[in-house]
């Protein structure tokens, strides 16, 4: 039985031996209900062979996994499976099935009513922005690759779950599609409040999406912190390079608002919104030369950001 | 006026240009042929060496110059770069007039009230009807007709054919002389021909479908049951007919009851097991090739969504893997319509019976008798599992 007060993920002394050789190697670590931890680490780290021990699609070597208090193998894999969203790189969209089969997958594996799966398919389509009408029941290849990939997160929420695991979820979209991508599943994180466990190879998608970090290299957690702690105090080297010492500055202000640095005053020239990021804010005052940018928000003046209070934000943390 | 400045020689739309088309020289050229070859042969009686007819001796006047022209224009419009629709048009209409003419051939030439005199179609026939069956082929490719309209053709063609049969027009053709003196065989061994063909396929499917799931699953089964179907497969078929004469015999000597079942040496019990043997390969290999090609990530995602293994199987792997299977079903099914022809060699019936009769006494009409529906036979259920093939792909078919 799931416990309320027990933390969604426990992993508890994960090992993992592919022919005598140790891809996972003594990972422990803790989700809270809510969080977005982002595993991050270069190819090969073992960060798939550590997402897929969750879900029992690798059975672990040593070590265990509880999820709400209750162990993984407490239940035959296939039914623990049916509860965990999952979503991979390229979506794995079922060729054959039109859009609303693909996102009606499990709750059919569920047993739900056809009436219930026809709903939720379609309040489905709707949060994620396509036409219930157009697109439900079209196959997989006569949808862009930003529009399958948002079918594949439907389809991974489609029955609610508490959890979702991603693996690299976002690896096959251009830049800009993957922005949206990204914001997109954040709102969605926050209206649903589900737990997310993210596997990227991506330092600056594991700074925007995470609240946690899991720094992982040869098998090994090296750093489990959030971002703005990773960024400030890199545990090992290997994490300093990870995030790129020319960089630096920049990450630490992507982590926070042109809200937080809101002070009274006029400037000229083109406004920046308060829900900006402070590196936005700070690119625009060394583009356009200027000392401080208007805030403003829905014609509301707010007040100003300063370039130089931008430039102290950047430093280290004390 | 400059070189540069000249227009490239692209016939504007709506205006009519006389440009060659390729193929179509080819066709012009093997149709032109084929007026100036005997459009119908004679025969005193049905073995006699016959004597050919030149179109105008062969149809009389009046339908001769109905012929020629009509030949002559659809050849012009395979010459000549003309839409796909009018091609096929032209090329289907010149058939049809083709299969009707040659029973009128079979009229003019017949002497009232002479039961030996055998008429049959000549060269310039055969000649004419591969011109014009090229160019409805050519025309259909190009106007790339859907599924169920191409399956919709071919009932077309066959009810034509059902059509002119009936109708009597060609009732004073030899082939249908020898058809009269034995209907009733026809009936049987076109009987034991489908029977042939089809119960192969089917046993072939039933277990080399569930076979081809195993060596998916089992990797050292793979290469072991391939290699032993690919050794089945280069034995001559004659041979393989022959091979099973003796186990055969044994069984049917030394199991009780299996001779009541109708298994022997010889007979349709060993052409079906031969045929079954050829068939198998093909339908195990492309159930490994098709399950072996569904794309990982939906297999992947199938598992992580807590699919079971058999709801995988029946739910992902298989409706995926289905069109490369059915294209197996396909290769086995023509294949088998035309080696089940050899069948009749150890007693096994079907077509073949005709053929090889035919082939013994010399007499040609006999053999057409057997090897014209074989072939109709095998080209319609071609076309047929092609389109089915196709309609089972979702990537080619059209957005609903
Ligand atoms: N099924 C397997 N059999 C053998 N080795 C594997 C298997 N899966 C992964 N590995 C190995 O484990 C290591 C970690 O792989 P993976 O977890 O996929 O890394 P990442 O997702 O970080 O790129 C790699 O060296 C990989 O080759
Ligand atoms: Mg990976």
């Amino acid at each position: 039985m799931s416990q309320p007060t027990a933390p969604m993920i426990a992993i508890e002394g994960l090992c993992k031996d592919y022919e005598g050789r140790r891809v996972v190697e003594d990972v422990s670590l803790t989700i809270g209900r809510g969080e977005i931890v982002a595993v991050v680490g270069t190819s090969g780290s073992g960060k798939t062979t550590l997402l897929r021990m969750v879900n029992r699609l690798v059975e672990p070597s040593a070590g265990r996994v509880t999820i709400e208090g209750e162990d993984t193998r407490a239940q035959p894999p296939h039914l623990l499976r049916r509860r965990i969203g999952y979503v991979i790189q390229g979506n794995g969209l079922f060729p054959h099935r039109t859009v609303a089969q693909n996102i009606g997958t499990v709750p059919r594996l569920l047993g739900w009513d056809r009436a219930r799966i026809a709903a939720r398919v379609k309040a489905l389509l709707e949060i994620f922005q396509l036409d219930p009408a157009e697109f439900a029941g079209r196959l997989p290849h006569e949808l862009s690759g930003g529009q399958q990939q948002r079918v594949g997160v439907a389809r991974a929420l489609a029955a609610e779950p508490h959890l979702l695991l991603m693996d690299e979820p976002f690896g096959a979209l251009d830049p800009i599609i993957r922005a949206k991508a990204q914001e997109d599943l954040l709102a969605i994180q926050k209206s649903f409040g589900t737990t997310i466990m993210l596997v990227t190879h991506d330092m600056d998608e594991a700074i925007a999406l995470g609240t946690r970090i899991a720094v992982m290299d040869q098998g090994r957690v090296l750093q489990y912190a959030p971002p703005e702690d990773i960024i400030a105090r890199p545990a090992t080297p290997f994490v300093d390079a990870l995030l790129g010492r020319g960089d630096r500055p920049f990450r630490l202000l992507s982590l926070g608002h042109v809200r937080d640095l809101l002070e009274p005053g006029t400037a000229q020239g083109e406004p920046i919104g308060p829900e900006a990021s402070l590196r936005e804010a700070f690119a625009e005052c060394l583009w356009s030369g200027r000392d401080a940018l208007p805030v403003i928000e829905n014609g509301q003046a707010l007040g100003i950001v300063r370039r130089e209070a931008l430039a102290r934000q950047a430093g280290r943390p004390q | 006026m400059q070189a540069s400045a000249v227009p490239l020689a692209r016939p504007r739309q709506g205006q009519f240009r006389f440009r060659l088309d390729l193929l179509g020289v080819v066709i012009a050229a093997l149709g032109f042929a084929g007026l100036f070859l005997p459009f119908a042969a004679f025969r005193a009686n049905r073995i006699v060496p016959g004597e050919g007819a030149q179109l105008f001796i062969a149809l009389g006047p009046v339908w001769g110059v109905v012929l020629l022209s009509a030949s002559l224009l659809v050849l012009a419009v395979a010459l000549l770069r003309t839409p796909a629709r009018l091609r096929l048009a032209a090329s289907l209409s010149a058939l049809l007039l083709l299969l009707v003419l040659i029973g009128e051939a079979g009229r003019h030439l017949t002497p009232e009230g002479d039961a030996l005199a055998r008429v049959s179609p000549g060269s310039g026939f055969w000649v004419l009807l591969a011109a014009f069956a090229l160019l409805a082929a050519d025309a259909l490719s190009r106007l790339a007709l859907s599924p169920l309209m191409r399956i919709g053709l071919v009932l077309g063609l066959a009810a034509v054919l059902a059509a002119i049969l009936l109708s009597g027009a060609w009732d004073a053709l030899s082939v249908l002389r020898e058809y009269e003196n034995r209907a009733s065989a026809f009936w049987r061994e076109a009987e034991t021909h489908v029977l042939l063909a089809f119960g192969s396929l089917a046993a072939a499917t039933l277990v080399g479908v569930p076979l081809g799931m195993l060596c998916h699953k089992v990797r050292p089964l793979r290469a072991a049951t391939l290699n032993v179907l690919n050794m089945v497969q280069t034995i001559p078929s004659i041979a393989l007919f022959g091979l099973l004469i003796a186990p055969l015999a044994w069984v049917a000597a030394n199991v009780p009851g299996a001779s009541a079942l109708g298994v022997s040496g010889i007979g349709t019990a060993p052409a079906l097991v031969a045929l079954f043997a050829y068939s198998l390969l093909p339908v195990v290999a492309n159930t490994v090739v098709g399950l072996g090609a569904v794309p990982r990530a939906a297999n992947d995602a199938a598992r992580g969504m807590g699919m079971t293994n058999w709801q995988r199987l029946a739910g992902v792997q298989m409706p995926l893997a289905f069109p490369v299977i059915l294209t197996g079903i396909r290769i086995v099914l023509v294949q088998n319509i035309g080696l089940a022809t050899i069948a009749a060699l150890i007693g096994g019936g079907g077509f073949g019976v005709f053929v090889f009769q035919g082939i013994g006494q010399t007499a040609m009409d006999l053999v057409l008798l057997g090897a014209v529906p074989t072939v109709i036979l095998a080209m319609g259920a071609g076309i047929v599992l092609d389109a089915l093939v196709e309609l089972a792909s979702p990537q080619k078919r059209g957005r609903s």
